[in-house]
């Protein structure tokens, strides 16, 4: 008889999702996540664009300033300026995910690097690196944002940089205290005597070990930063108006 | 030991019954805030004379904030380069723009620019905006039409109010939330936080404060926003010798004066941006409390105590809450910190002329000394707490004094 054994990576991967989807509120974030990546995926076909050219700007007709209640052929009702709700909510899932997605990942990589080479080296290169977080730190983002905004003119681009600057800076401190608290470890060191190189101890010793307070802090913010984009288009400095955004 | 419960009762012997209930209910109140009370040591006078020779960082306390206090210095003169260098991306036209007022003055921004030296290098003009702050000449503010330093000082007070009364709340009842969360896990009072956690962090702040506004002036006619009535801001204004304003604050400038329809009329305005604040902002602090309550429960030093026979309210309370209190003190510090710029929307949404309104105002406006003085006045702001946190940690947790 012959016993099938699994590749112990496979097995952990299995109990894993064994134990994730024992979790109710896990199946219930899993399937409202596929839900919001199913209606951007398939957005041309829920809400066909008028435009082909131009998915993103949401259809008017007519310029009337009162809303409309939703009813035919405007599910959601309108806003004022008669722009169709439903297709921007639809379109703008794909908004959400872009700037949720690419804020979150490039101020991770940022934040993450410079936390890592703060902590890990100390001394003058950590005080340098921490003094130039505080300055950001201390600058308002509603100003950034209005510098960018004014700077290149409203558009994603503009608040995606804009978010990047103002979220770095979180990701860079909690980095460097979770390598603050692994770098004296035994297993460092050991790795050190071995003659093994800073890069390679910084990534493959210390970074697994330290990135998860930051990654918990990333997947929330991941939510948050589309909340924020949405607060300052409304006090306008975000998107042009008819734009598809949350 | 004098006040010993032998002492108690002896003294019991030799009064009345309800002076002898008396006492030993303060006996047990003071034993029972001296057990669990986290900050029984700092309370004693020999605690802060050997605070001064404790070590932060490898130097004394003293030198410790001097060293801050210089690097206070360096962070500002970055974040003014820093802003002045975005700002300087404009053209000089632009930047003279904001203060033209009406379509015949257009003509004239070519010799604004000229006389204010807009179009010379950046250096030169940075160098002239250093020599005008330091005579304490911050510009004018077309927001606020008055000088900026005037303007940040007026609308000051409203935020310092709001925050004063909201964030105590947060970091009150945030800690005691996530430590009831972390008590008892995966019980309902747990799942409800959470749940409420959750919804608090996403919603939006602009959005549950027009519902709020929405439901309760609209439909009830209560808690307007704004700052202060129309009537008593006449009252306020017409009659400079009955109500003097020490703070600007509404609410402790009534109690200061003795005048509760101030007080009462401040707070009706103050409840609905307190809400919002609280709702939305704490969040994260019970997050943080509840797993940090968490880490510190599954440690070893809990089951000794456990296996002791140590009370399970001993050890969550003494051993395991004060443990968990220093990711929560880090976060709260960031939440004061930053409780400036968390107003923006508050302040946005109810019409409260703070420094929120005003940093909205300028950025859309393009109003750059108040753009410049306020990210200083931020960075200012952010140093010294910073500062107060990294001092707090040393007083609360022993190992980072010995480091």
């Amino acid at each position: 008889m012959e016993t099938k054994t699994e590749h112990p990576k496979i097995k952990e991967l299995k109990y894993t999702l064994y134990r994730i989807f024992r979790n109710p509120s896990a199946i219930i974030g899993v399937v409202l996540l596929f839900a919001f990546i199913t209606i951007a995926v398939f957005a041309p076909y829920i809400a066909p664009p008028k435009f082909k050219h131009r998915p993103y700007m949401m259809p008017h007709k007519g310029y009337s300033m009162t809303p409309q209640p939703p009813g035919q052929g405007r599910i959601f009702g309108t806003t004022s300026g008669q722009y169709d709700i439903f297709y921007g909510v639809v379109w703008g899932t794909r908004t959400a995910f872009r700037i949720g997605i690419i804020v979150v990942l490039s101020a991770f990589v940022i934040g993450a690097a410079f936390g890592i080479v703060a902590g890990y080296y100390g001394g003058l290169v950590d005080e340098i690196i921490m003094r130039m977080v505080d300055v950001f730190f201390a600058i308002p983002f509603t100003i950034l944002a209005m510098a960018f905004v004014v700077a290149f003119g409203r558009g994603l681009n503009s608040i995606v940089i804009a978010l990047i600057l103002v979220v770095w800076r979180r990701y860079a401190r909690v980095m460097r205290a979770g390598v603050l608290s692994v770098r004296d470890q035994d297993y460092i060191l050991a790795a050190k005597s071995m003659g093994v190189s800073d890069l390679k101890i910084m990534l493959r010793h210390i970074f697994p070990n330290a990135v998860y307070p930051v990654m918990v802090i990333a997947f929330m913010d991941a939510g948050s930063i589309v909340i924020t984009a949405a607060f300052l288009s409304f006090i306008g400095l975000g998107v042009p108006i008819g734009y598809a955004d949350w | 030991m004098k006040y010993t419960a032998d002492y108690i009762y002896q003294k019991a012997e030799r009064s009345d019954i309800t002076s002898f209930h008396f006492s030993l209910f303060s006996f047990q109140l003071i034993g029972r805030f001296h057990k669990f009370s986290i900050f029984n040591y700092h309370f004693s006078i020999s605690f802060w004379f050997w605070l001064f020779q404790v070590r932060i960082q490898g130097v004394t306390l003293p030198a410790f904030i001097a060293r801050r206090l210089m690097f206070m210095v360096v962070v500002l003169f970055g974040v003014s380069i820093l802003m002045f260098g975005i700002l300087m991306t404009f053209s000089p036209e632009r930047r003279a723009a904001a203060f033209v007022k009406s379509p015949q003055q257009v003509k004239e921004i070519p010799k604004l620019v000229k006389k204010y030296g807009l179009d010379q290098p950046f250096y030169i003009q940075y160098a002239r905006w250093i020599k005008e702050i330091s005579h304490g000449n911050f510009g004018w503010s077309t927001v606020a039409s008055s000088p900026t330093l005037d303007a940040i000082k007026r609308y000051l007070p409203v935020t310092i109010e709001m925050n004063l009364f909201s964030l105590p709340i947060i970091i009150i009842l945030g800690i005691w939330l996530g430590t009831i969360a972390g008590i008892h896990r995966d019980t309902l009072i747990d799942h409800a936080t959470r749940i409420g956690a959750i919804i608090g962090w996403s919603l939006p702040t602009f959005l549950f404060a027009l519902i709020l506004l929405m439901f309760f002036y609209s439909q009830f006619q209560l808690f307007p926003p704004g700052v202060i009535s129309d009537h008593i801001d006449d009252f306020i204004s017409n009659n400079p010798d009955q109500f003097i304003q020490y703070t600007g604050m509404y609410t402790i400038d009534g109690i200061l004066n003795w005048n509760f329809k101030v007080v009462w009329d401040a707070l009706m305005h103050l409840f609905l941006p307190v809400v919002t604040q609280v709702t939305v902002v704490i969040a994260i602090l019970v997050r943080v409390m509840r797993s940090s309550m968490l880490e510190e429960i599954s440690k070893d030093y809990v089951i000794t105590a456990r296996a002791k026979g140590v009370d399970t309210h001993t050890i969550n309370h003494k051993h395991v809450k004060k443990n968990a209190l220093l990711p929560a003190i880090t976060v709260a510090g960031w939440l004061v910190a930053l409780s400036i710029e968390g107003s923006v929307a508050v302040e946005f949404i109810f019409n409260r002329s703070g420094l929120g309104l005003l940093l909205v105002k300028a950025a859309t406006q393009l109003d750059i000394p108040v753009v410049l003085a306020i990210s200083v006045f931020l960075g200012l702001i952010y140093v010294v707490v910073n500062l107060i946190v990294d001092v707090l940690y040393a007083v609360i947790d022993p190992r980072i004094r010995l480091r």
